[in-house]
């Protein structure tokens, strides 16, 4: 069987900074098995700039930002295999993997780094009555569409969801030609960034519509028109408020999901807020040698700060196979009062580094909050926010100082404006 | 003349009002930064953008393309008009000239990502 | 001429066809739709019943109970997915006990066999999941679940592999008598033939009331359908029922043959014989009425919805099946549990045609047919040396099936013209993306393998075109 010290599951931006990570941290047998035909991930189709604020200073397309990081590997010398999926992950990290250069083949690996990504949530998940015609296709499969293959799915567009992903493809569509009718959210705030909302709609007269739903949807062999309504705080659509928009697509962004079948396979605990691994400080999972980073572990908003977590998550993979660390306390993390979940779920009080970034979100918008972590009744660190909400991820810094000698778990809060 | 905008600095999507006298902004208020005052001054007079999109390429290919830095906002679809009609030949490399001076802005459309 | 033209090609279509293909005959089947199994046949609970549930002495408990008997081994000659599962029927209130040991009687004056009522704990040992809301059940160990589409798949292609014509997007307009044979007017043009066999789903009376005094009207009636992800395809083994009322056999909960957990049907009586829309308040009465038998079932984790249409007649609870007017067979009013009858359905129309036609047998007949090979379901070894054999099988184009281009350029070379052709014959896009990911690759396949560009590739046929146009067409 062939063997490696460190096998890197996803060739996409978090796969490639682990791997660069692990490479700088000493570890000389890496190996990226990446699905695509290509390294780099969703980001060859995310072609609109606004990547790499953070890493480089600079506004990058996605294809731009990956290539520095493709460019990377290539200049290490990292071996990677393309077109080629891991079928299987077993508690002893064998990976069973699939590719036309490859056959089907058994590798064994020291080490695992989950750099798998997510998927979209497909249209059952919300259960949209109607009828199942062509013309429907997830935000992400028309911008493959569209931005990789050169094709158009239609040329009247209604955008249901208001994430980055939906916002970014009502421009997208609209510069190619195509009338976007209406951006519909169910809730009554959107998940994109303001700047999104302004360059992607505004600038472009499309309508968005907070508090909205699709109820149905009509056409038979291709899509002919949905019916729009709008809902109440409970989310159900409000009777006499239906409008019916013809069109000929509807792009569902509706949400993502962290693709963690693998992980399932090899035995990893995952967090049900999440849907991801449950990590520590270094990013190691449940099982020990396999760590998670990137959207696989929860779904982030920008890139850069996956670039940073798989950063860490290389550098704890080269460390386990290298020196394997001494476990120390671990210390618990949790959400509560409005912060929905933390990753890591906990960290080692010993072993940390001397700051680590818990990121969550926040389970609806809030003006003049702070977050507050605390050890017991004891506050540790208090972050003033003018706005939170929950389309944004929060990083809040603990200090290992910080942490009290006799505390078992850190709780985080939104601490509300007094009314 | 006044101008109603959503400040995009940050999330607080600041509503922002701004007085334009003659082609210069006076005042702005509503924001609750400097972020949005300064937003408000350049976006009432020359707002800019950065257009990105594909090309098709002579081999039918798309390559993706940007322009190298932002262009006034009023031409954004004399730059998409100026995409559909490109036909660059391959290879093209990132950072690579697709269209020179692309509608009279001064600024180069350029290849975002490499087809050898 | 043709000495048989077969109308409809669902089920029990396609059983009729691979049945008369034993014998020595000219024949057609001719099916409105792009593909095989688009109407009834590819929406439904795809159970195996037992046969319990029909009154006795009826067509329905006529070929339920002998298609339920044929389908092991027709699985196995044609190789497609079967699982005896087992099926259990709720009770939940002492009350309804004479309904459900009524129901008993009839499975053993229907013949079906290993009948026997659980209680309490047996019960809740066999099916931890259940509601303990449940008093008792009646446990059918002979009710299993079968795929519908691979299925009928099957019996089309080992129809074709002996001779049957097959004709598709073809629509039978009207029909008459011209002498001694039919003319049959579709779509695409004239046909003519000395024996019409209709198995036309929801359209069946519109054929027979061409040609037959005693009218029919079919009802279609609408049940709407819930899928979840493959993670909950063990919440429960055997098919779980509630007791039936007289509009069929209630919302279920069963796992599918590939490990789904499929909730449903509604039961909803329309006049639109062609919409399959799903509706809210439909949608809701599945969730609502599948949780009284397993509670705390994970809504969320549904991957897609849909409803399919049941033949039902206003004149009849029963089936009509024979020979209607002279040289005009049909299945008629092919409602549940029509799935489980179709093989039985086909071999007594076919032997009925053959004997009219007094058509001999072919000595060259083959009843065998492969399916397209399942890799997920190989041990590495076997699996290793087809992809060592052909690369393409190394290939995963659908990640959350697993599904290789070997398997989707197989299942294009059978037949399969669309996204949801593919999707039925191998599964691509079936899983719980849906076919996010592997839609644009598949399209690529189909472009390649049937040579046409991406602007003719359909979801399912008919106008459901997948792209508008390449970008930047209307410059170059």
């Amino acid at each position: 069987m062939k063997k490696v010290q460190l096998a890197i599951v996803g060739g996409g931006p978090a796969g490639l900074a682990a791997a660069i990570a692990a490479r700088e941290a000493g570890l000389q047998d890496i190996l990226i098995i990446e699905r695509g035909e290509a390294l780099g991930g969703i980001l060859g189709q995310c072609i609109h700039a606004g990547f790499g604020l953070h890493t480089f200073g600079q506004e990058l397309t996605g294809p731009e930002y990956a290539q520095r990081f493709i460019d990377r590997v290539e200049d290490m010398k990292i071996p990677y295999l393309l077109g080629t999926m891991v079928l299987d992950i077993n508690e002893n990290k064998v990976l069973t993997v699939t590719g036309r250069e490859t056959g089907l083949i058994q590798i064994q690996a020291e080490a695992i780094v989950l750099a798998m990504g997510c998927r979209e949530r497909p249209r059952g998940a919300l259960n949209i009555p109607g009828t199942r015609p062509a013309g429907i296709y997830s935000a992400g499969t028309a911008q493959r569409l569209v931005n990789l293959e050169g094709y158009l799915p239609g040329k009247n567009v209604v955008i249901l969801g208001s994430g980055d992903i939906g916002l970014i493809m009502a421009r997208r569509m609209t510069l190619e030609g195509a009338k976007v009718h209406a951006v519909a959210e169910v809730m009554p705030y959107s998940g994109g960034l303001k700047r999104n909302i302004v360059q992607c709609l505004d600038d472009f007269n499309i309508p968005l519509l907070l508090s909205t739903t699709v109820v149905d949807i009509q056409g038979r062999g291709h899509i002919e028109s949905v019916t729009l309504a709008q809902v109440d705080e409970r989310r159900k659509p409000i009777p006499g408020t239906e409008k019916v928009i013809p069109c000929d697509t509807l792009l569902l962004s509706v949400g993502l999901l962290p693709e963690n079948e693998l992980s399932l396979s090899a035995g990893v605990a995952l967090d049900g807020v999440t849907g991801g691994p449950v990590v520590g400080d270094d990013l190691a999972t449940s099982v020990p040698g396999v760590f998670a980073c990137g959207n696989v572990l929860h779904v982030h908003d920008l890139v850069d700060f996956v670039s940073e977590e798989a950063g860490r998550a290389g550098r704890s993979a080269a460390e386990y196979v290298l020196h394997r660390r001494s476990a120390g306390r671990t210390v618990a993390l949790r959400g509560k009062n409005g912060v929905r979940y933390t990753v890591p779920q906990h960290i080692d009080a010993d072993a940390m580094a001397d700051t680590v970034t818990v990121r969550f979100r926040v389970g609806q918008p809030y003006r003049g909050a702070a977050l507050c972590a605390w050890a017991g009744d004891r506050l540790i660190r208090r972050i003033p926010k003018r706005i939170l909400t929950p389309g944004e991820m929060e990083s809040f810094p603990i200090r290992k100082a910080d942490i009290p000698a006799d505390c078992d778990t850190i709780t985080f809060t939104v601490e509300e404006a007094a009314q | 003349m006044t101008r109603q905008l959503t400040c995009i600095g940050c999330p607080m999507g600041c509503q922002l009002t701004a007085t334009v006298e003659n082609g210069v902004v006076t005042t702005v208020t509503g924001n609750t930064c400097k972020r949005g005052d300064d937003y408000a001054r350049k976006e009432c007079v020359a707002p800019m953008r950065t257009v990105t999109g594909t090309v098709r390429m002579a081999d039918g290919r798309v390559v993706s393309v940007r322009t190298r830095t932002d262009v006034p906002k009023a031409k954004m679809f004399d730059v998409a008009e100026a995409f559909n009609r490109a036909r660059p030949a391959a290879p093209l490399h990132i950072g690579d000239v697709v269209i020179a001076d692309v509608c009279g802005t001064g600024v180069d459309v350029v290849a975002t990502s490499n087809r050898e | 001429m043709y000495d048989v033209l077969i109308v409809g090609g669902g089920a029990v279509g396609c059983a009729v066809a691979r049945e008369l293909s034993r014998y020595q005959l000219n024949m057609c089947l001719v099916e409105r739709g792009e593909d095989v199994c688009v109407g009834t046949s590819k929406a439904n609970s795809a159970i195996v019943h037992a046969g319990f549930d029909a009154a006795p002495g009826t067509l329905k408990a006529r070929f339920n109970v002998e298609g339920s008997e044929m389908m092991e081994d027709l699985s196995r000659e044609l190789d497609f997915d079967y699982r005896r599962n087992g099926a259990l029927v709720l009770c939940f209130h002492e009350a309804d006990m004479p309904r459900l040991r009524e129901l008993h009687q009839r499975g053993k004056k229907n013949h079906v066999q290993g009948l026997e009522i659980l209680w309490g704990d047996a019960l809740r040992k066999k099916e931890p999941a259940l509601s303990d809301k449940v008093y008792a059940a009646l446990y059918a160990p002979t009710s299993a679940i079968v795929c519908p589409f691979g299925m009928t798949v099957a019996l089309y292609e080992n129809a074709r592999k002996n001779g049957c014509q097959f004709q598709f997007d073809t629509a039978v307009e009207t029909i008459e008598r011209t002498g001694d044979h039919f003319t049959v007017h579709t779509s695409r043009g004239d046909m003519a033939a000395r024996v019409v066999v209709s198995c036309a789903g929801v359209h069946g009376d519109t054929l027979h009331n061409q040609l037959c005094h005693k009218q029919y009207h079919t009802v279609p009636r609408r049940g709407e359908y819930c899928l979840l992800d493959k993670k909950d395809g063990k919440i429960v083994d055997r098919t779980i029922f509630q007791l039936p009322s007289a509009m069929g056999k209630g919302i279920l909960v069963t796992p599918t043959v590939h490990g789904n957990l499929l909730l449903g049907p509604t039961a909803a009586d329309q006049e639109d014989r062609d919409s399959v829309a799903t509706t809210a308040a439909g949608l809701d009465t599945v969730t609502a009425t599948a949780a009284l038998s397993v509670p705390g079932l994970p809504m969320r984790d549904v991957i897609t919805s849909f409803a399919g249409l049941r033949a039902h007649l206003a004149e009849t609870d029963d089936f009509v099946i024979g020979e209607s007017a002279e040289n005009f067979f049909e299945a008629l009013g092919i409602e549940s549990p029509g799935l489980t009858s179709a093989p039985a359905i086909g071999q007594y129309l076919a032997k009925a045609v053959a004997e009219k036609l007094r058509a001999a047998e072919k000595a060259d007949f083959d009843p065998t047919r492969r399916d397209i090979p399942h890799l997920r379901e190989m041990d590495f070894e076997a699996r290793a040396a087809l992809v060592a054999e052909n690369p393409a099988y190394g290939n995963v184009i659908c990640r959350c099936e697993g599904i290789s281009e070997g398997e989707i350029v197989e299942a294009i070379h059978r037949g399969a013209r669309s996204l949801d052709g593919v999707k039925r014959r191998c599964r691509a896009g079936m899983g719980r993306c849906q076919g996010g990911f592997c839609s644009p690759k598949v399209m690529a396949l189909l472009c390649r393998e049937l040579g046409v560009p991406m602007e003719a590739l359909t979801k399912s046929g008919g106008g459901s075109y997948l792209v508008q146009g390449m970008t930047k067409e209307a410059q170059a």
